[in-house]
């Protein structure tokens, strides 16, 4: 596979497929043609990450699958691609969700269909983009790009309040990111006129620079998360988005906020990571255990979801920060199996309001009498949601709990009540709409999934189950570049 | 004295422009018939023939002066000059259709188009303060008579009025600066004056004053805040034709006046002006954001957006001043230029969509007037979407590196903090931006007729929008040509 450039192919593939969409579909005469062509071009961005898994050296923390080229030689920026054990998965969660995305909206979406694809694979190609880019101006630049189909996504195909939503979600996140854009100019400066992001890890900063860039970072990603107390766009984005955006918000856009820690924060100002660690354990636990407990009295679907999408996240930065390999591997594990259950169970809400046109908890009841199929992957997805065991969703939570433990006993157990709130909240939706006797006439009235909504759901509790019973290639891929990074923290910048 | 020959072949492209003003001009006086069309080809073929001079005139990067050291030729001027012939070129060409409907179309409009081109072209080959006075008064004097040009209309000959009367107060406090600098160097010439001041001849409290004169009248003409009060209504007043001139054209003129007279001229006296310059941003960019936001009509809008976009060319030119790093005072006005220039194409094509909309009787003036452009041409709303999130800043648009380009040389100054009021004030920003992209893709259109332009409308204005996004994605070329034209004209 030597010479075939894979990331960008990976990148650009599901872009100018997106193009491509645009043109032959332009018109919703040409529905039809226009999702034909999305599924090939986003099945054809998938198949060219394949090789990323198969011939990835899990033996090694370097770069792999290198390209580098100038780009803007004025600024020393460089298209410089690359992945390691941390962004490599990602990469492929992405675009493998992206073909969910666009099976998903196959027969849903009937207006602006082209629009609506080809938002989804442009946003696909650049959020490969983030993950493998590894110089600092080309990250930025479609880290930012990122939000420009996200808004349009929420605001064309949303729900009543979209408008509110996108503005908000758009704002929020810019917001955060324009002062990462400032930090990095300084470092720019302060590494003498370099953008690569290898070179900002090893560049030596007094502690106060390293604090300053911390919190400018923690601004960034924190929204982006997202973090207590700057989660509040998410629940408003989720509940208006369309299933397929909810899906890619879940499955991947939070995932950019936490890898940022993993990219910039802990290895370019690990000693303020020390220093702040605190501050980021408090945070994750009031997100783990209070965002629960709202989780817990919502009536909507959707918000509920989205809370605890908050919740778990906060596993995630809690799991980083307590600078240990169980922690941040179970934290990236997490990441992943949060990828797959988050975007399955708002895949299952949006399967049910095609049907009712309805989120509420309320207007559902006893769906399993008339969609048993449904129901049981449904139980699947609330149980991974929850943590059981056998779920991938266990063993990511597990790790981290257990790391926690080991670094505190007292943040261990204050973190291991998710596993009783997640379980709470998941449940006890589940039993709320699925169980019980059938709640009125409208429910009566479903029908159960089809083939299409079946397979999808399939492929994902597939997943879900490989991952909760056999972890390891997982795990093994990502160990040398983890080590990697906590030698490097461990180390410190002051000497 | 011995009477040497001016160098008439620097200045071609200037004469070119003077002597078909008033082919065009004549022909319009006896072709009356005829004179629609043949001032609106002429007037093209003017821009164009210019557009060559300076291209094939200028072989080698050198800086030259001819009639005796008042007009300099160098890249920066060039530079400038070609994306002046570039704004004239698409105000005649968006605008012909408007100026049509409104029968508007008249030869003494292209005259005066081309008179306001011809004062810019001198404003930026100034190398003498009355020059450079002559080149301004030229320029402003024809763009007064082009917003007062559709004489029935209240709304233009307010707006003409005010211009007229906040301008002539602005040239005046221009030239009281120019007389006290007169006065204490005893030159109007560029480069002596220069090099008295960095050998501190001359009473330096007069020197002073002098240099605030000059920037009060720079700013002005930049229309920054706090003497920005003309900026909105004249854009809401004039034609949108006319407000796309002033909107490009001028502020890349004023560029050059700034950049000649403050860093070519006074950089020894940096110290007085650099104060001043980052009061004049810092209040740009707060205040053009903020106000912005309150606006229904999009050229007020815009008015405003161009005002936060001037600050940040001042922080560009305030971010040259350093301990003396030759590099970083570099990099700051070549991104200063990068940043106008950038400015410049944005602003053609949001100015040109405006014209895109509107039709006999109908101004498309209100943001609401872009509700549902999506379905109405999915096409323009995706160019128009790409002016906006290109002023907002956002990747991959031109727009992102131009800001990108002069934050980077503010933070290089060492002076984050301004950086970070920058972006805080940029986020604000994007507010404005984000609600015309909402009223194009999110709500219904109130109005289904379709869009009416001519073919080559169409085409330049597509071409100018999809500018943004190339150049977005490689803005390495238009840097260098911004980066080596301040490196050899400096």
């Amino acid at each position: 596979m030597a010479g075939i450039p894979l990331l960008s192919l990976a990148i650009w593939i599901p872009i100018l497929g997106g193009l491509l969409v645009l043109a032959v579909g332009g018109n919703d005469r040409n529905a039809p043609l226009a999702r034909v062509t999305s599924l090939f071009a986003a099945a054809l961005g998938f198949a060219v990450t394949l090789p990323l898994w198969f011939e990835f050296d899990a033996a090694t923390s370097a770069l792999q699958f290198v390209e580098i080229r100038d780009w803007i030689p004025r600024y020393a920026v460089h298209y410089h691609l690359g992945v390691d054990g941390i962004s490599m998965p990602f990469v492929l969660l992405n675009s493998f969700i992206t073909l969910i995305v666009v099976i998903a909206g196959w027969e849903v979406i009937q207006e602006r269909v082209a629009q609506y694809m080809a938002a989804f694979l442009i946003m696909s190609g650049i959020i490969n983009g983030i993950f493998s880019a590894m110089d600092a101006v080309l990250f930025y630049v479609f880290f930012e790009a990122s939000l420009i189909p996200l808004y349009l996504i929420i605001g064309i195909w949303g729900g009543p309040n979209r408008v509110y939503a996108a503005i908000k979600f758009f704002l929020y996140t810019l917001a955060g990111s324009l002062l990462m854009l400032v930090a990095l100019l300084y470092l720019f400066y302060a590494s003498n006129g370099s953008f690569e992001i290898l070179d900002w890890h090893r560049l030596p900063l007094d502690l106060r620079t390293q604090q300053l860039l911390f919190l400018a970072f923690l601004v960034a990603f924190a929204v982006k998360v997202p973090m207590w107390p700057v989660h509040t766009w998410l629940p408003d984005a989720h509940v208006e988005a369309p299933t397929g955006g909810s899906v890619v918000l879940a499955a991947i856009a939070l995932k950019l906020g936490a890898y940022g820690f993993l990219r910039f924060s802990l290895p370019i100002a690990p000693d303020a990571s020390m220093s702040f660690q605190w501050l980021i354990v408090t945070l994750s636990l009031i997100a783990v255990v209070y965002i629960g407990f709202v989780a817990l009295v919502q009536e909507d679907m959707k918000k509920l979801v989205a809370y605890s999408s908050i919740a778990h996240m906060g596993f995630v930065t809690l799991g980083f920060f307590v600078f240990n390999r169980l922690g941040v591997e179970g934290a990236i594990v997490q990441m992943i199996s949060h990828g797959f259950v988050s975007g399955a169970m708002f895949l299952c809400i949006g399967v049910l309001y095609d049907r009712m046109h309805s989120r509420r908890i309320a207007d559902y009841g006893g769906v399993v009498n008339v969609m048993p199929k449904f129901a049981a992957f449904f139980l699947l997805f609330a149980m991974a949601n929850s943590g059981l065991p056998a779920t991938s969703g266990f063993v990511g939570e597990f790790m981290v709990a257990l790391a926690a433990v080991k670094s505190n006993f007292w943040i261990g157990f204050v973190a291991a009540t998710t596993l009783i709130l997640g379980a709470a909240y998941s449940l006890w939706m589940y039993k709320r709409v699925v169980f019980g006797p059938v709640a009125n006439e409208r429910v009566a009235a479903l029908t159960d999934i089809g083939a299409r909504e079946f397979w999808m759901l399939a492929v994902l509790a597939f997943f879900v189950l490989l991952l909760g019973v056999y972890p390891a290639p997982l795990l093994d891929v990502m160990h040398a570049s983890v080590d990697e990074l906590l030698r490097h923290v461990a180390a410190g910048k002051l000497h | 004295m011995e009477f040497e020959r001016p160098d008439f072949s620097l200045a071609a492209a200037e004469i070119f422009v003077a002597v078909m003003a008033l082919v065009v001009m004549v022909a319009g006086t006896f072709l009356r018939r005829i004179s629609r069309e043949l001032g609106y080809a002429l007037a093209q073929i003017t821009v164009i023939g210019a557009a060559f001079i300076t291209v094939f005139s200028v072989t080698e990067p050198t800086v030259r002066y001819t009639f005796g050291t008042m007009y300099v030729s160098d890249w920066l001027g060039q530079v400038l000059k070609l994306f002046i012939y570039l704004s004239v070129f698409a105000s005649l060409l968006y605008g012909r259709l408007y100026l049509i409907e409104r029968r508007l179309e008249k030869a003494e409009y292209y005259v005066l188009m081309l008179l306001s081109m011809l004062g810019a072209m001198i404003l930026v080959s100034a190398n003498n303060l009355l020059v450079l006075y002559l080149g301004l008064e030229m320029m402003t004097l024809a763009l007064y008579a082009l917003v007062a040009f559709d004489r029935d209309n209240g709304l233009r000959s307010e707006a003409a009025i005010k211009y007229f009367v906040l301008g002539a107060i602005s040239s005046g406090l221009l030239l009281y600066g120019m007389s006290m600098i007169y006065g204490a160097t005893g030159s109007l010439d560029l480069g002596t004056v220069a090099q008295a001041v960095y050998l501190g001849a001359g009473d330096e409290t007069v020197l002073k004053f002098g240099v605030a004169f000059l920037v009060t009248g720079i700013a002005f003409k930049f229309g920054v805040v706090p003497f920005h009060m003309w900026v909105p209504d004249v854009y809401h007043g004039a034609a949108t034709p006319v407000t796309l001139l002033i909107a490009s054209a001028p502020k890349l003129a004023g560029f050059a006046l700034a950049l000649r007279l403050l860093v070519g001229g006074f950089f020894g006296l940096a110290e007085t002006w650099q104060p001043m310059l980052m009061l004049l941003a810092v209040a740009s960019i707060v205040l053009g954001n903020l106000a912005a936001i309150a606006q229904n009509n999009i050229k007020r809008m815009l008015a405003y957006s161009g005002i936060s976009h001037m600050g940040f060319v001042l922080l560009g030119l305030l971010a040259g001043v350093t301990d003396g790093s030759h590099q970083l005072a570099f990099n700051a006005y070549s991104s200063a230029l990068f940043y106008a220039v950038s400015y410049a194409l944005m602003s053609l094509a949001s100015f040109g969509m405006v014209l895109l909309l509107a039709r006999t009787g109908f101004e498309a003036e209100h943001i609401d007037d872009f509700k549902g452009l999506n379905r109405r041409s999915p096409w323009f709303a995706a160019m128009m979407l790409f002016v906006m999130f290109s002023m907002a800043g956002i990747p991959f648009f031109l727009g992102f590196f131009a800001k990108f380009a002069v934050l980077e040389a503010v933070v290089a100054a060492g002076h984050t903090w301004l950086a970070v009021l920058a972006v805080i004030m940029s986020v604000i920003g994007a507010y404005y931006y984000l609600r015309v992209v909402k009223v194009m893709y999110f709500d219904e259109p109130t109005d289904r007729t379709a869009l009416i332009a001519s073919s080559e409308t169409r085409v330049l204005l597509s071409a100018n929008a999809l500018t943004l996004a190339v150049a977005g994605l490689m803005p390495q070329g238009l840097m260098s040509v911004c980066a080596y034209a301040i490196l050899t004209s400096f």
